[in-house]
């Protein structure tokens, strides 16, 4: 079983190759040697471990969902149809629908998780995108490209979260406030959570963690066995969402 | 030989105006889309696909049918279709160029269309849907000029086409195996995680395609000289019998395996489209005219005798090619989309923009066919009158 | 030659058609004088030499992007040995703080749109304005 699948994954990672061999001929430009910045460490895999129960202590609070899309120009776009999240609560049942039960604990029951972009292994999105515009980092991270993505919207099928969001219209004018250092987006592009990929890069802490009064979302590094998020997923007992896909997701949940 | 289409009758022009009518007002939806966005169709972030895609979809079958009178002349020899070949192939012209517009309009940022090409992706079913379409075009492209200007000459085609041709009947089975792995891989959406996908596409495409080409021949016998003969129309009716069978059957296994495994997530879909869910049930109507359709023209198809009576067989193609469209055109898509990662019901209705843009691109597709059926029977007129 | 009437008429309106962009230009009243650029006041030199900025600015910029978004590589060494952080909001416009009579400027005389503002913010807009 094992030696099959990896030989699947390697014949897909030789398809991915070829790709790369394209990429590379066709990039020509040169480029200035890097003191600074750079690929992260060697052994980084970034994961958050999210504990509801706590989140729920907070009452109706959206800290980390208001800091999150001020901080990254998300719109505020009233109509369910066209709007754009990057974090946000959707009902426990409706979010892990793989559990199947009747009786789920009475304090978690009907009630609001926080939902966001998985940062899966083993993404489909990534798979899917016919030019790259949405790949998967050496830490983990599902990066996105809004200079590049082509607006098909291939990736919203094959994200089995629903994690993705696209700007069917120009979404400045929904704007409720600025955020200059960074980007808003373009009519036609997909967008979704990326893990605070420009605070990591100065050092910062996710800002959704960082506004979380609960203490509820804790972020770290998976391939340190130090790492507090590595310490509670020893102590607690957590899930993932639809890990029956295969995606194997960095987000998990504290049951 | 393209000035062949620039003379021609009142009727001939009054067609070809009233085509170029209804281009005009896609193109001014078109630019209202493009200066709004996507907004202004009924998608949404739970169905990000539909008519368009949908549309899309269904023509790639029509295009891949062409298969369906290539391989019987060239590689069996079989002579009654010797003079609707070119017809099927300028068929197939048209339905691709009609999927890539499908697809165009589609994007949210058409400027950057071409990264596909400047980015190459392998790993993307998409990028290989742009190699085996494209491929197609120009495949059927140098068949039709090669072979038809061969006709007009009063020559054989030239020996290096026959290869060419031969590529093209696998090429064709791989444009719809292709745009059925495009749904077909995705790991949340069960209702496209089924391997008959691909076999459906095909079986479907064989039956709407040809349905189309005696709908065409039919009426080329009416409006103009060129008549096909009873002997292909017939053949025809037979393949689509055949297909139409084994559509019938596929949809039949597809339902079997949901429903009586029961799985929720496979089930839903289903749910969504024949009996609605949550609700809702803007499809069912549609999902149930287009099972009776084929279920009606199905039994139809299966006597012979009605089989062969040509306007019998007139309405049994117009049932087939409906219920189809419904069923791919439609159905297929949104419900995909439906119930939504979270279990959401989410209404999908196109708009009037999106509407007028697919009539438009129908337009061209019908003008294509227009033209290029013109050039061929004036090609055909002028061999014969000399 | 009974067509000579014609011939010469169609012509005309043909020049006439041709020649738009040069009379438009004219009525709009616009000059091929180069326009008056807001330079920086705090800084003298550039993150490359001005003559290559001048050039290929467009060209430094889609390298910095692509450094910064596809490949995490977020500094810039400049050739007199000067660290930067690539940055179009955080480092040109920091000294470029006149965005509308340095970039826009120069852009509606060559008649170029790029759409990096499409998203990009002009830090100076948003002060301006208030949240």
């Amino acid at each position: 079983m094992s030696i099959s699948r990896r030989g699947f994954l390697g014949a897909a990672a030789g398809l991915s190759a070829l790709a790369l061999a394209g990429r590379s001929a066709l990039e020509t430009q040169p480029r200035e040697p890097e003191p600074g910045g750079g690929t992260p460490a060697a052994g980084t895999r970034w994961a958050l471990v999210i504990d509801p129960r706590k989140c729920l202590e907070a009452g109706d609070c959206t800290k980390c969902v208001d800091v999150c899309h001020t901080v990254h120009n998300v719109p505020a776009i009233a109509e369910p149809a066209h709007s754009v999240k990057w974090i946000w609560k959707e009902p426990f049942e409706r979010t892990f629908p793989s559990l199947q039960t009747d009786y789920p604990p009475d304090d978690l029951r009907d009630k609001p998780v926080m939902v966001l972009c998985n940062h899966c292994d083993n993404p489909p999105c990534v798979r899917v995108c016919p030019t790259q515009a949405t790949w998967r980092r050496d830490d983990g991270i599902v990066m996105m490209d809004w200079h590049r993505c082509i607006g098909c919207r291939y990736c919203m099928a094959a994200c089995p979260y629903g994690s993705r969001s696209f700007n069917w219209k120009d979404p400045r004018p929904s704007l409720v406030q600025t955020t200059p250092d960074f980007p808003t987006r373009s009519k036609g592009v997909v967008e979704k959570c990326t893990l605070c990929e420009e605070r990591l890069a100065k050092g910062q802490p996710l800002a959704c963690v960082a506004a979380c009064p609960a203490k509820a979302l804790v972020f770290g590094n998976l391939a340190d066995p130090a790492s507090e998020v590595r310490s509670l997923l020893r102590s607690r007992f957590t899930i993932r969402r639809k890990p029956e896909l295969g995606t194997r997701p960095a987000i998990y949940y504290i049951v | 030989m393209f000035e062949k289409a620039v003379t021609g009758g009142r009727r001939y022009w009054a067609w070809v105006s009233g085509l170029l009518v209804v281009m005009g007002l896609a193109l001014l939806a078109y630019l209202r889309q493009l200066d709004v966005g996507l907004a202004v169709t009924g998608l949404s972030r739970d169905v990000t696909w539909g008519l368009y895609i949908a549309q899309f979809t269904f023509f790639v079958g029509v295009a891949a049918s062409a298969v369906m009178v290539v391989l019987p002349y060239y590689l069996h020899d079989y002579k009654a279709f010797g003079r609707i070949t070119i017809l099927g192939e300028f068929l197939a012209i048209s339905a691709v160029t009609m999927c890539m517009l499908f697809i165009f309009v589609d994007m949210g940022q058409p400027r950057r269309v071409l990264n596909v090409m400047l980015y190459p992706t392998p790993h993307s079913m998409m990028f290989w849907d742009m190699l085996s379409l494209g491929g197609y075009l120009a495949l059927n492209a140098v068949i039709a000029l090669v072979t038809l200007g061969a006709e007009r000459k009063r020559v054989a085609p030239p020996r290096w086409i026959k290869p060419v041709i031969i590529v093209s009947i696998p090429w064709a089975v791989s444009i719809h195996t292709v745009t059925a792995f495009l749904y077909n891989g995705l790991p949340g959406r069960s209702f496209w995680l089924t391997a008959i996908l691909a076999p459906r596409f095909l079986a479907s495409a064989f039956a709407a395609g040809p349905a189309l080409l005696i709908l065409l021949c039919l009426i080329m016998r009416k409006l103009t000289w060129f008549d096909a003969g009873r002997e292909p129309v017939r053949k025809l009716a037979v393949i689509v019998t055949y297909a139409m069978l084994l559509n019938v059957f596929f949809i039949a296994l597809e339902l079997f395996t949901a429903l009586y495994s029961q799985i929720p997530e496979h089930v839903e879909h289903f749910e969504y489209l024949f009996l609605g869910l949550g609700g809702q049930a803007p499809l069912v109507p549609w999902m149930w005219t287009s099972s009776v359709l084929a279920v009606a023209s199905l039994i139809l198809l299966l006597v012979p005798s009605l089989r062969r009576r040509e306007p019998v067989l007139a309405v049994i193609c117009v049932m087939v090619f409906s219920s189809l469209w419904i069923d791919k055109g439609l159905g297929l898509i949104v419900g995909g989309f439906v119930p939504s990662p979270f279990g959401a019901v989410t209404r999908y209705a196109p708009t009037l923009t999106e509407v007028l843009i697919v009539l438009g691109i129908w337009a061209l597709g019908c003008l294509m066919v227009t033209v290029f059926y013109k050039i061929t029977l004036a090609v055909r007129e002028e061999v014969a009158a000399s | 030659m009974r067509d000579r009437a014609v011939i010469i008429v169609a012509l005309a309106c043909f020049l006439v058609v041709l020649s738009t962009p040069v009379w438009y230009a004219r009525a709009a009243g616009v000059t091929a004088k180069a326009p008056e650029l807001k330079r920086p006041a705090t800084e003298k030199a550039c993150v490359m030499p001005v003559a290559y900025m001048r050039a290929s600015h467009m060209d430094l910029l889609m390298t910095w992007r692509d450094d910064v978004v596809r490949r995490n590589a977020r500094t810039w060494v400049s050739p007199d040995g000067k660290t930067f952080t690539k940055s179009l909001t955080g480092t040109c416009l920091r000294c470029h703080a006149n965005k509308a009579e340095f970039c826009d400027r120069c852009h509606a005389y060559s008649n170029v749109t790029p759409y990096c503002w499409d998203c990009h913010v002009d830090p100076a807009l948003i002060q301006r304005s208030g949240p």
